[in-house]
């Protein structure tokens, strides 16, 4: 019964779809407010990813609020998940040696190769959403392969997630003392095209959230683990 | 280079159904994460290499790692 | 062909799209309703960057020196998918916290039940 329901819901939709999209012609048109991001943001930024100056410069109030939000994530599943015990203990298998021996391997260039891509954020693909997911990879994989009941620092893991949101709202309100004064104003020089130290704020803007974004995200996976 | 992107249109479209039809909520996620990572291959196809980069990273490897710690706390199968 | 060349990435979009509310719609269980929903997040994306494509454009990165800036793709729906993707993550993450506490109290994770036992 439900899915009879269902299934004429659904038809009425996709014929409403079918017929607006016959307006939506496939790779056309192209709106304004892109025409001028492409043509006046390289100079006005110095970034040679449009991505990333859309992101962080043009739009940067809604990067803090995504932040913020992934923040609240993380907090409400702390909260809910906090008065759970584990009565019985689960058997699990201890990781043999192969595993052990390629998981240890492993997780230095996994950190390194995440730091790359956000600090990096400016000149190729990447930035420090991306870098801060392959950071969390890292650490999923050393509480799936390392049998010695491992844990991330805490104390680490606490400093790095708030100094990463704390650089990011400080450096909003310097934009709002100096230079053209609005929030989050890109106020540093904007260098050689093209090069790493480039960009004026982007960079270190980019590095805070990568750092932010990892630390929460395998604080997330620490919280849904609790092996002790 | 149209047929390449039917193709794998076609087996995006034949996982995400398979995920409706399974009884072991282990398969279906693992079904879901096909569905994710055929997405971020046809998002290559669109030009977009930030949005592929993110979409790899975090919703075929972080969604399906804590979709299985869940369904390890809780039970396998279904009804 | 021609048909094809148009319109397959809406089809396979919106195909998702109505498949992920349909699981939503139809299961009963409450982690197969939070596999659809995944299913669906991921359809919208796919369209909002289907939306945005030039025919024969190129990646919105100045990485060579002799890139012009007109046949670019257009980067704005790109950087608001880039913020949807990670927030699709922390509402999955919450949904899930709260799977592990429903079965801890009701000791099934079946909807029907759950909204039968009262207090």
């Amino acid at each position: 019964m439900r899915k009879i329901i269902g299934i004429i819901l659904l038809i009425i939709i996709a014929w409403g779809i079918i017929i607006s999209l016959q307006k939506i012609p496939f790779g056309t048109s192209r709106a304004k407010v892109a025409d001028y991001y492409i043509n006046n943001g390289k100079e006005e930024t110095g970034a040679a990813n449009i991505v990333t100056s859309i992101v962080v410069s043009y739009r940067s109030f809604d990067t803090l609020g995504e932040v913020t939000i992934l923040f609240l994530a993380a907090i409400g599943l702390g909260a809910v998940l906090a008065t759970i015990k584990r009565k019985e203990e689960r058997k699990t298998e201890k990781a043999s040696l192969i595993l052990f021996t390629g998981c240890r391997f492993l997780f230095p260039p996994i950190l390194l190769f995440g730091a790359y891509i956000f600090i990096h954020g400016h000149l190729t693909p990447g930035g420090g959403f991306q870098g801060g997911a392959i950071i969390a990879s890292a650490f999923v994989l050393m509480y799936l392969g390392c049998h010695d009941k491992k844990k991330i620092n805490e104390t680490g893991s606490i400093i790095s997630e708030s100094l990463g949101g704390l650089v990011f709202v400080v450096i909003g309100l310097i934009g709002l003392a100096v230079g053209a004064h609005y929030f989050l104003n890109n106020f540093l020089p904007k260098g050689e095209f093209n090069t790493l130290l480039s960009a004026g704020i982007i960079p270190i803007i980019y590095i805070a959230i990568g750092f932010k974004v990892g630390a929460e995200l395998s604080k997330i996976i620490d919280l849904l683990m609790e092996e002790s | 280079m149209i047929l390449i992107v039917t193709f794998l249109v076609i087996a995006m479209l034949v996982a995400a159904v398979s995920a409706y039809f399974f009884h072991d909520l282990l398969s279906a996620v693992i079904a879901s994460c096909m569905v994710s990572l055929i997405a971020s291959a046809l998002f290559l196809f669109l030009h977009a290499p930030d949005v592929a980069m993110a979409e790899a990273s975090i919703g075929a490897a972080l969604v399906t790692a804590v979709f299985v710690i869940a369904i390890r706390r809780t039970k396998r199968y279904e009804e | 062909m021609n048909f094809l060349h148009n319109y397959i990435y809406y089809i396979g979009a919106f195909g998702l799209i109505f498949i992920g509310l349909f699981i939503m719609i139809t299961k009963r269980n409450y982690i197969k309703v939070i596999i659809g929903l995944s299913i669906l997040e991921t359809g919208v994306n796919l369209f909002l960057i289907s939306v945005g494509y030039i025919s024969n454009g190129t990646a919105p990165i100045f990485s060579k020196a002799g890139i012009e800036a007109g046949k670019m793709v257009d980067p704005v729906p790109q950087a608001l998918v880039l913020t949807a993707i990670v927030i699709g993550l922390a509402v999955l993450g919450l949904a899930l916290s709260l799977a592990i506490r429903l079965y801890k109290h009701y000791g099934t994770l079946n909807l029907q039940e759950i909204k039968e036992q009262r207090w």
